[in-house]
C-alpha cells in the first residue's frame, strides 16, 4: 500500500520534472540542434555569459523584482497596518480593492495599465514596468501581513505605550517585530511572482524586455540553445533558494509555534 | 496605611462606543496607597474605566484628574501608571530581560541601573535567573510575574490591573491573590485592580467598586458591601443570598414571607415596599421550632457546610447549615435581626451572563 | 494622526493603477466612433467570437478536471500522517511551480515537436512520428503541466492542517477508511478544492501563452483574442468589450466558487506558502 502511495506520487514528480531535466540535459548539448546529440559541452553555458541580450533581460527581471518587492513591501505593509484600525466600511472597501488585482486575470491587468500609461502619454519602458510590478506585489504584501496583525495581541501596542513609548517608537519596537515574517513572507511572494511575471510585463513595456518577454519572443523565431542553460541555472538557484527559506521556515516554526505555514 | 489624598479622580465620566453607553456618569476617586478593586459581570464597564485612567480610552464627557491635575487626553506614554494587561501582553520577540527592560530603556535609563533594577524586579516576583529565558517557553504563571515585573520596574505611583489572574487556575490564583496584596503593602504602590470574581475582591481590597452597566452601584469596603449590599443586585453578586420582596411596616419591623421580623434598619418610612437580604448562613436551622416552618426539598454538600433549599410555602430559602436535614423533612427556620438587611426597590436583576462584552 | 490614514498613500496608488484603468477599459467597451455604443459587445456576439469563448471555457474545464483528478489523490498522499515530516517531498512538488512560466512551457516544446523526444520514442518503438504540436491536445498538456501545482498546494494546505484526532474520533465512531474519506475528508478539503479550482481555472481560460506557443496559432483561445484586437488590430473598443467580458465572467465564477466555500478560506488566497 505504502509502495503504491509513492510510486504515485514519484509518477507525478516524474511528469512535473520530466521537461525541465530534458531542458537541462540539452544545456550540455555540444550540437545546436536538439535532433542530434554531440557530446558533453559547456559552451553554451559560455555563450550564455556573453549574450548580451538575454544579460540584459536578465538584469531587467532581477532589478524589477527587487525594486518592486521594496517598493510593495514599505507600501503594504505600512497600508496593511492601516487597513487593520479601519472601521467597518471602509475596510471593506480598502478589502475588495485589495482583492480586485488577485482576482483580473493577468492579460486583463496588464492590457488596463497599458490603456492608462497610453493614455497619460507615458512611453512604456522599464518605468512603466516597474509601477505595473509594484501594483501588483502589494497586495501579496497586504495579504501575507493582515493575517499576522489579526493573530497579534491587541494589547502589546498599548503595553508599549503604557511603558512609556511614543506611536511611533511602539510601532517600529513591537508591532513591526511581531508582523515581521508576515513582512517577510510577503516580500518573497512579491519578489517571486515579479520575477516570473510575462503577460502584465508584456503589456506594460515595449522597450525594455525582461526574460519571460525575451524567450517569448525567441520561441516565436528559434530559440537558441544558450536558453537551455539558462534554464538550468534558473532551476538549480530555485532548488537552493526553496531549500533555505524552507529550512528558515521550520526554523521559525519551532521556535514560536505560530508561524502558521510562512513557508512552504 | 491609606493615606486621605486622592490620587485619581474620575469626574461624571461618560464612554460610548458606536452609540453604545459603555459608562455612564461615572464618578469615583483612588487615595494613595489604597487597594481599590472593581467589581462586576462582564460588560458593566470596569475594563473601560481602567482604559480611562491608563490613558487608552478617552471619555466622551467628563474628566479625569491625576494628583488634582486634568490629565484628560494625555496620552499613556506620559502617565505614571502602568498595566498588568489582561492576557499579559508580553513582547513574544523579546526576552524576559528586554520585555522588564522595556520601559527602563525607552526612558534611557543607564545600562548599568537598568539591569540592577530587572534583577531587583525578578527577585521580587520570585523569577531570579530567568532574564534569558523565552517569553513562550514560560507557563502562565510565570508570565503573570513578568507582566508584573514590567510594570513594576518603572516605579508607576499606580498599577492598572486587569483580570491579571483570569487565565491562571484556581490553586495559583489563590497563592498570587496573597502575593499581589503583600507586594502592594510592602511598595506601598496604588493597585486599581478589576476582576469579575467577587472572592477575589473580598480577599484583596481596601476598597470595592461594584459596577453594572456602565452605572457604579455600590462603594465601600469589603465588609461593609457584603454585610450592607445597598441594593439587590450587589447583594445578588455578592455572595450568596437570598432576596425577597417585603414591607417595611415601621422602623425596626419588616414583614417578608408571611411573617413579621424584628431588624436593625430604619429610615424607610412606614408600609414601604423594600427587598430584604438573607444571607443563607444567617438562618438558623431547628428541627423542631422556629419563626418559619420549611421543608427540605434539597441537600448538597459543600465541603464544610450542607446547602439546603426549604420551601415555606411562600418562600423557598437557600439555607447554610453545618447540621444536615433529610430531603423531604419538615424544619423549623429563624432569622436573626441582625441577619436581616433591607434594601430600597431597585430594578430586577438581570442574569450577567445574558449582557455581551462591552469591549 | 489616526492610525488608518497609513493606508492613504496605498488606496491612491490603487485609485490610479488600479481603479482608473478598468474604468478606461470600460470607457473604451462602450464608446465606438466618439460616442456611447453597445455595438461592440454586439459583435462579440457573431459566433466565431462565441465560439472562442464557449473552446477556451471547455479546454479550462477539461484542464482544471485533469488537474483535480491528479492532483487530488497527489494532495492527499503528501498531507497523509507517513508523508508529514518529510517536508522534503512537499518542497519537491513546489520546485516546478517557481520555475519560470515561460520556460516551462518552452520545455514541453521540445519534448512535443516533430523531432522531440517523445516522437523520437515512438519512431523506435515503431509506432512512428505523430504531429503533438500545434494540437489541442498540446495546449490541455503544457496547460495542465503549467497549473497542476495550483491544484496540489491548496488542497494539500487545508489537508495537512486538518486535526488528525477528527480521523481517529470517525473510526472510533465506526467508520471505516473509504467512509472516514467521504464523510470527514473529503468535506474538510472542500475549501481547498474551491481554491485549487479557482487558482487552475481563472489562468487557464485567460492565457495567451500557451495556445500561441504549442497551439501556435493554428486555432485561437479568449486570451488570444484579447491579446489580438489591442496588438494586431488595434480596436481597442472591442478589445475592452471582451476584457470586460472576461472579468465579468471571472468575477461571476468566483462568487459562484465562493458560495460553494462558505468559509471563506479560497479567498485566504490560497496557501502557496
Amino acid at each position: 500500500m505504502k509502495a503504491l502511495r509513492r510510486a504515485y506520487l514519484g509518477l507525478v514528480l516524474v511528469f512535473l520534472y520530466a521537461p525541465i531535466a530534458v531542458l537541462v540535459v540539452y544545456s550540455f548539448n555540444q550540437s545546436e540542434t536538439r535532433a542530434v546529440w554531440g557530446g558533453l559541452s559547456l559552451k553554451w553555458y559560455q555563450a550564455l555569459f556573453h549574450d548580451k541580450n538575454i544579460l540584459d533581460a536578465l538584469y531587467v527581471t532581477v532589478s524589477v523584482a527587487a525594486l518592486a518587492t521594496m517598493a510593495a513591501t514599505v507600501l503594504g505593509t505600512i497600508a496593511a497596518i492601516g487597513i487593520h484600525s479601519m472601521k467597518s466600511w471602509t475596510r471593506d472597501l480598502f478589502m475588495n480593492v485589495t482583492n480586485l488585482p488577485m482576482l483580473m486575470p493577468d492579460i486583463v491587468t496588464g492590457i488596463s495599465l497599458m490603456i492608462l500609461f497610453i493614455f497619460m502619454k507615458v512611453p512604456r519602458g522599464y518605468g512603466t514596468m516597474l509601477l505595473a510590478h509594484v501594483t501588483f506585489d502589494i497586495p501579496y504584501v497586504i495579504f501575507s501581513v493582515l493575517p499576522r496583525l489579526k493573530r497579534m495581541n491587541p494589547n502589546l501596542y498599548e503595553a508599549a505605550l503604557d511603558l512609556g513609548a511614543r506611536p511611533q517608537t511602539a510601532l517600529l519596537k513591537v508591532i513591526l517585530p511581531e508582523i515581521l515574517p508576515g513582512v517577510i513572507t510577503g516580500a518573497l511572494l512579491s519578489f517571486t511572482m515579479s520575477l516570473d511575471d510575462f503577460a502584465i510585463s508584456y503589456f506594460t513595456s515595449v522597450r525594455t524586455a525582461n526574460l519571460s518577454m525575451l524567450i517569448y519572443s525567441m520561441t516565436r523565431r528559434k530559440v537558441p540553445p544558450t536558453i537551455n542553460a539558462l534554464s538550468a541555472i534558473m532551476f538549480v538557484t530555485v532548488l537552493v533558494l526553496l531549500f533555505v527559506v524552507n529550512n528558515r521556515g521550520s526554523d521559525t516554526g519551532r521556535g514560536r509555534g505560530t508561524s502558521g505555514g510562512s513557508a512552504p | 496605611m491609606v493615606e486621605d489624598m486622592h490620587l485619581i479622580e474620575l469626574e461624571n465620566c461618560t464612554k460610548e462606543f458606536d452609540g453604545f453607553e459603555a459608562l455612564k456618569q461615572v464618578s469615583l476617586y483612588i487615595r494613595k496607597q489604597e487597594f481599590v478593586t472593581l467589581l462586576g459581570p462582564s460588560g458593566c464597564g470596569k475594563t473601560t474605566t481602567l482604559r480611562l485612567i491608563g490613558g487608552f480610552e478617552q471619555p466622551t464627557t467628563g474628566r479625569v484628574f491625576f494628583e488634582g491635575t486634568d490629565i484628560t487626553g494625555v496620552p499613556p506614554y506620559r502617565r505614571s501608571v502602568n498595566t498588568v494587561f489582561q492576557k499579559y501582553a508580553l513582547f513574544p520577540h523579546l526576552d524576559v530581560f528586554e520585555n522588564i527592560a522595556f520601559g527602563l530603556k525607552i526612558a534611557k535609563v543607564q545600562k548599568a541601573d537598568i539591569k540592577r533594577r530587572v534583577a531587583e524586579m525578578l527577585e521580587l516576583v520570585g523569577l531570579r535567573g530567568y532574564e534569558k529565558r523565552d517569553i513562550e517557553a514560560l507557563s502562565g504563571g510565570q508570565q503573570q510575574r513578568v507582566a508584573i515585573a514590567r510594570a513594576l520596574v518603572n516605579e508607576p505611583e499606580v498599577l492598572l490591573l486587569d483580570e491579571p489572574l483570569g487565565a491562571l487556575d484556581q490553586r495559583l490564583r489563590k497563592d498570587m491573590q496573597l502575593e499581589l496584596k503583600k507586594m502592594q503593602q510592602r511598595l506601598g504602590i496604588t493597585f486599581l485592580y478589576v476582576t469579575h470574581d467577587q472572592e477575589e475582591a473580598l480577599t484583596m481590597s481596601d476598597t470595592i467598586v461594584v459596577m453594572r452597566e456602565g452605572r457604579i452601584q455600590q462603594i465601600g469596603t469589603p465588609k461593609k458591601i457584603y454585610d450592607e449590599p445597598k441594593n439587590a443586585f450587589v447583594a445578588d453578586f455578592i455572595g450568596e443570598s437570598n432576596i425577597l420582596p417585603g414591607v417595611m411596616l415601621y422602623d425596626r419591623r419588616v414583614r417578608f414571607a408571611d411573617f413579621e421580623f424584628t431588624c436593625e434598619d430604619s429610615g424607610f418610612g412606614t408600609n414601604a415596599p423594600v427587598d430584604v437580604v438573607v444571607r443563607p448562613e444567617d438562618i438558623v436551622v431547628y428541627p423542631d421550632r422556629g419563626m418559619l416552618k420549611g421543608i427540605v426539598r434539597s441537600v448538597l454538600f459543600k465541603g464544610v457546610h450542607y446547602e439546603m433549599m426549604v420551601d415555606t410555602g411562600a418562600f423557598t430559602f437557600k439555607v447554610h447549615s453545618t447540621m444536615m436535614q433529610p430531603e423531604g423533612a419538615e424544619i423549623g427556620l429563624s432569622i436573626l435581626p441582625d441577619g436581616i438587611h433591607i434594601m430600597r426597590k431597585s430594578e430586577p436583576v438581570k442574569d450577567p451572563q445574558e449582557e455581551g462584552e462591552a469591549l | 494622526m489616526k492610525r488608518s490614514y497609513f493606508a492613504a498613500p496605498y488606496g491612491l496608488w490603487m485609485a490610479v493603477f488600479t481603479i482608473v484603468p478598468i474604468f478606461l477599459i470600460a470607457y473604451y467597451a462602450f464608446t465606438l466612433g466618439g460616442g456611447f455604443s453597445i455595438e461592440n459587445f454586439r459583435m462579440f456576439l457573431e459566433p466565431a467570437f462565441v465560439g472562442i469563448l464557449t473552446f477556451s471555457l471547455w479546454l479550462a474545464f477539461l484542464c482544471t478536471v485533469i488537474c483535480l483528478v491528479i492532483g487530488y489523490p497527489a494532495a492527499l498522499l503528501l498531507a497523509a500522517k507517513d508523508m508529514k515530516r518529510s517536508s522534503i517531498v512537499v518542497v519537491l512538488f513546489v520546485i516546478p511551480m517557481w520555475m519560470n512560466f515561460l520556460l516551462r512551457t518552452y520545455a514541453w516544446m521540445t519534448l512535443l515537436e516533430d523531432t522531440g523526444l517523445i516522437n523520437r520514442f515512438l519512431e523506435w518503438i515503431g509506432i512512428g512520428r505523430q504531429r503533438l504540436m500545434y494540437t489541442e491536445q498540446a495546449v490541455l498538456m503544457g496547460m495542465v503541466y503549467n497549473f497542476l501545482p495550483f491544484m496540489i498546494f491548496p488542497v494539500y494546505s487545508v489537508l495537512s492542517k486538518r486535526d488528525e484526532r477528527l480521523l481517529e474520533a470517525a473510526q472510533d465512531l465506526g467508520a471505516n477508511a473509504f467512509m472516514t474519506f467521504l464523510r470527514v475528508t473529503f468535506p474538510l478539503s472542500v475549501p481547498g478544492i474551491v481554491s485549487g479550482v479557482t487558482m487552475v481555472f481563472m489562468p487557464a481560460v485567460t492565457t495567451f501563452v500557451i495556445p500561441r506557443l504549442l497551439g501556435g496559432g493554428t486555432f485561437m483561445m479568449f486570451g488570444d483574442l484579447i491579446e489580438n484586437q489591442f496588438l494586431t488590430m488595434d480596436d481597442w473598443h472591442f478589445g475592452s468589450a471582451l476584457s470586460l467580458i472576461m472579468m465579468v465572467l471571472i468575477l461571476i465564477s468566483v462568487g459562484i466558487l465562493n458560495r460553494a466555500d462558505p468559509s471563506g478560506q479560497a479567498a485566504e488566497g490560497g496557501g502557496l506558502w
